[in-house]
């Protein structure tokens, strides 16, 4: 079983991440599970939402405490929660943000993690350019399958396609490729 | 067709399956997205010929489905925690009309404190309310429980509550099977009631009756539900057949042939339990699961052959009788009643205002009641710290102030002192 | 001015007007213009045989408005009753009074119920098929008053019916906010400085459902059953929510002779305390007109709830008050003013 859990803020769409993330396993006949936690539906409250893909049906219904992937929507958030909480060893970070790892002072955090399982994603400047709307959720779920590989990009267009059909959904698509191109060049020069 | 959707959405488009000719809606988290998912396919056209009425509260949701029921329609409402509480006089009302409206519980805590999160409080409060009560496990037992809920009801002309998890089952996106709209029309005629408002064969329903034959009305309706315990395994099995899938009837059990200890449980939890029974079972560890699916008829004969011979009987629910216990652990006291040599019963309560549950937890205390076995009712996870301040300082302090804001301070106050270390 | 020695026509109201009584046989009136009751094709919706009290004024006003109803639909009538009197005295099972689909559900919900049962109509192609609530004054301006303020502003199909008697009569005669003040109940005793109900309390419901811009608003009393059987058959020609709040005098709990029900119900509208108003989509359209204006004391001294009032030489601070309440509404609705000539 594969767990990712998505922190961001209320409004930057990370239940519809979680989602769109469970449809794109589906899409690939696996089995997943989307759930946000649980909380009033506040803008900008810090918000987390969970995934689980597997093989098997997945009758686990505890929350995501030893994530195999964190997707953080916001850097803000560093300063306010412990969003690396339980995160594997053997895991991966994916960052929405323009800066280094290294800007961050998260240097430490990623160099716990095997090489090639962090990586930062500029996903609310594509999302502006490409959506008109700082939402990073697509972009960075584009930016998941080429980091982890738990999907394929092609799913994540086909569940965005699916939620947001029309221009909407068409937008947030190319985001994510976008985002998805960036890493894959990335984590090849990295690797 | 298999669909990866939310809880809530799936369940709505099961219920629009059964026609419901006439729905009542009110807000209430964390059941509002079923019916807003009903009203956007009454607005579509996807459900056809139903009226959705937007009432002003859930007594009003509850008692237009009475009117519409008792005049020959099909009607459904939904609702959680406060609002089931604010229908309460309905809900027995309905119970004691004998009209068949099927409910969705999206389980919600009640308040004060005020809380939005999941536990089956709300559904233990309306236990005895005449009503049958089925637990979702899951989505895709919850759109299974609902199409069968609406041909229980109709067939004994009863009301039935479907209890699904609020937000861990609502609000929760996975796989789910949603049957074709002929499958479910083969197996649910249309509603043909026993009672009815007709100008053209007048009745009176809703007199008064007097002691002469009370205790007779209500006699009846508990034989009905005695009726629901052989109508529901016999639906479960026909639905089966036609749609592929067990929801077990009055309950489903796992490796419980053969274990020493038995784990009873309602509801989603149970996933989470499976997975820690087979974690515990590759340790050697003899335990299985029994699940409620019907609390209400309450499957005492079935559940006391399952119980008797077994060593420890772990019930684990989430929801509490304050000053008594857990009310699923007293209905399994009696279901074992007079059995010779009955099991040692442990009362866990757990996942209360949407504490999460996790097997760590449940391994522990599983673990603990061959160990260290306890009177009473264990509260998992218990916050012992901040209820030993708490009880300090109102032995000290005459006007200790409220509760609740007390205990959300100290554990700030715990936080900020470990993040200070 | 209508011209009083004008003959009678069908459409012209009432004007006869007998030796000392208000009252006038349908004998004199031509056939279109006859009650209801007067028909020996009346449904009898709430039959005889009930167990009211003598005198009650709930029961009359009822039969009245459930046999208009009924003619109104050709009996394709359904009734939802709120808990109270009216449900208690009916239904004395295995005897019922009522000769048409009766749901009793709760106290508090009769609105929603209705609302329910036209849903229900409504979805099964049964358009012809209408609804009526009805309840008492507890049951409506009080418990029940959630429920009918939302039927009210969804526009339901659904005519509801008050019977106002001013109190909570089935429990044994307590304050509702229907009750006018100084009157005794069992809450609101006769004692202390200021005995019975207290000012500057209670509610006008019809007011209240003017305001929610229904298309029909209207009160009537047991006084006058030709303008309430006409306001019954004029509500079940409307579609929508509808109104009718019914005074109906109650011997038991306003402490009054059975044989009074009628003549009390009179004089509250002809010294203005209980006004006969009509209101369509907000707007109040007409009232019925004092023919003969009295004093607030000659309605009140006949009933013992308000003999305190006349105890001792009289409070007459608290009867002016009375009395003020009276002339605003006679100023409001204009119940002095000559009739409007009708078009």
């Amino acid at each position: 079983m594969f767990q990712i859990r998505i922190h961001g803020r209320g409004g930057q769409g990370v239940v519809t991440a979680a989602e769109l993330l469970s449809v794109a396993a589906f899409l690939e006949d696996k089995h997943a599970q989307a759930f946000p936690s649980f909380g009033s539906e506040r803008m900008g409250a810090p918000v987390v939402s969970f995934c689980r893909i597997d093989t098997k049906e997945i009758r686990l219904r505890e929350p995501i405490v030893a994530p195999d992937a964190l997707i953080v929507q916001d850097v803000t958030l560093f300063k306010a929660i412990d969003v690396f909480l339980g995160l594997k060893d053997s895991g991966y970070l994916l960052v929405n943000t323009n800066q280094s790892f290294g800007d961050l002072q998260l240097d430490p955090v990623v160099a716990k993690l095997p090489a090639g399982h962090a990586v930062t994603v500029p996903a609310t400047e594509l999302a502006l350019k490409h959506i008109g709307r700082p939402v990073p959720n697509a972009a960075l779920l584009g930016a998941f399958a080429a980091l982890t590989g738990t999907v394929r990009l092609e799913s994540v267009a086909k569940a965005i396609h699916e939620a947001f059909p029309g221009a909407m959904g068409n937008a947030n698509i190319v985001a994510a490729t976008e985002a998805h191109d960036a890493v894959v060049a990335r984590v090849r020069t990295a690797a | 067709m298999l669909k990866q959707t939310e809880g809530s959405h799936a369940t709505a488009e099961a219920i629009a399956l059964c026609r419901p000719e006439v729905i009542c809606a009110y807000p209430i988290t964390p059941q509002t997205h079923i019916v807003e998912g009903l009203g956007e396919m009454v607005r579509l056209g996807q459900l056809k010929n139903c009226e959705f009425i937007n009432v002003e509260s859930e007594f009003a949701a509850l008692s237009v489905a009475i009117g519409a029921s008792a005049a020959g329609a099909r009607a459904y409402t939904a609702t959680a925690s406060q609002g089931l509480l604010f229908m309460a006089e309905a809900v027995y009302n309905a119970s004691g009309l004998g009209l068949p409206i099927v409910m969705t519980l999206g389980n919600r805590a009640i308040g004060a404190p005020i809380n939005i999160w999941n536990d089956h409080s709300d559904a233990m409060s309306m236990r005895d309310a005449g009503w049958l009560q089925l637990f979702a496990e899951s989505n895709q037992d919850s759109i299974d429980l609902h199409i069968q809920a609406f041909r229980i009801a109709e067939e004994l002309s009863v009301p039935v509550m479907v209890c699904m998890d609020g937000f861990l089952l609502t609000h929760a996106s996975e796989r789910v099977d949603i049957p074709e709209q002929a499958q479910v029309d083969a197996f649910l005629p249309r509603y043909e009631p026993r009672q009815v408002l007709d100008p053209g064969e007048p009745v009176s329903i809703g007199a008064m009756v007097g002691p002469d034959a009370f205790t007779e009305v209500r006699f009846l309706q508990h034989y009905k539900q005695t009726l629901a315990l052989h109508l529901i395994p016999e639906l479960a099995a026909e639905f089966s057949g036609r749609f592929g899938r067990n929801t077990g009837g009055l309950l489903r059990t796992y490796f419980a042939d053969d274990a020493e200890m038995l784990v009873v449980a309602m509801g989603s939890i149970n996933g989470t339990i499976k997975d820690t029974i087979d974690e515990m079972r590759a340790d050697g560890f003899s335990i299985g699961l029994v699940n409620i699916v019907s609390f209400r008829p309450f499957p005492t004969e079935a559940l006391r052959r399952l119980l008797a011979g077994r060593k420890h009987v772990v019930v684990v629910e989430k929801s509490f009788a304050v000053g008594m216990g857990g009310q699923l652990a007293n209905n399994v006291d009696l279901a074992l009643r007079n059995t010779p040599a009955a099991p040692q019963v442990h009362s866990v309560i757990a996942g209360l205002g949407g504490r999460s549950i996790t097997r760590t937890s449940l391994h522990r205390v599983f673990r603990r009641a061959v160990a260290q076995p306890w009177e009473g009712a264990h509260f998992l996870d218990l916050n012992e710290d901040i209820i030993g301040k708490e009880l300090h300082h109102v032995r000290k302090v005459r006007r200790s102030g409220p509760t609740a804001e007390n205990l959300l301070r100290r554990l700030d106050q715990a936080a900020q002192h470990a993040a200070a270390e | 001015m209508t011209d009083p020695t004008a003959t009678a026509t069908a459409n012209q109201k009432l004007h006869f007007y007998q030796k000392g009584t208000f009252t006038v046989g349908n004998r004199l009136v031509p056939d279109t213009e006859r009650s209801v009751q007067a028909s020996i094709d009346r449904s009898n919706a709430l039959t005889c045989g009930h167990r009211a009290c003598q005198g009650c004024g709930e029961a009359l006003g009822a039969r009245y408005a459930m046999d208009a109803a009924m003619r109104a639909t050709g009996g394709n009538l359904i009734a939802v009753n709120a808990t109270g009197c009216l449900e208690v005295f009916t239904t004395p099972y295995p005897e019922t009074s009522w000769q048409m689909p009766w749901l009793h559900s709760l106290f508090g919900n009769a609105a929603a119920v209705a609302t329910g049962v036209a849903a229900a109509m409504q979805v099964k192609g049964r358009k012809e098929v209408r609804t009526i609530a009805q309840g008492g004054d507890g049951g409506t301006t009080d418990i029940g008053f959630g429920c009918l303020s939302g039927m009210f502003e969804r526009n339901d199909d659904v005519l509801y019916i008050c019977y106002d008697n001013e109190g909570y009569m089935n429990t044994g005669v307590q304050r509702s906010s229907a009750t006018p003040p100084t009157a005794r109940t069992a809450t609101t005793p006769a004692m202390g400085p200021e005995p019975g109900n207290v000012f500057g309390t209670g509610k006008s419901v019809p007011k209240i459902a003017v305001a929610h811009g229904i298309p029909y608003v209207a009160t009537a009393t047991v006084a006058d059953l030709h303008d309430l059987e006409r306001k019954v058959m004029k509500a079940m020609g409307i579609h929508g929510a509808r109104y009718i709040q019914i005074h109906v005098p109650c011997p038991l709990g306003w402490g009054s002779a059975s044989h009074d029900t009628i003549r009390l119900a009179r004089l509250a509208v002809e010294c203005g305390m209980f006004p006969v108003f009509e209101a369509e989509h907000g707007i109040v359209t007409s009232s019925r007109k004092i023919r003969r204006p009295v004093p607030v004391a000659e309605y009140l001294k006949p009933q013992r709830r308000f003999a305190h009032l006349f105890k001792d030489g009289g409070d007459s601070q608290r009867l002016g008050h009375l009395q003020a309440i009276a002339d605003r509404n006679i100023v409001e609705y204009k119940l002095l003013e000559p009739e409007e000539e009708a078009g």
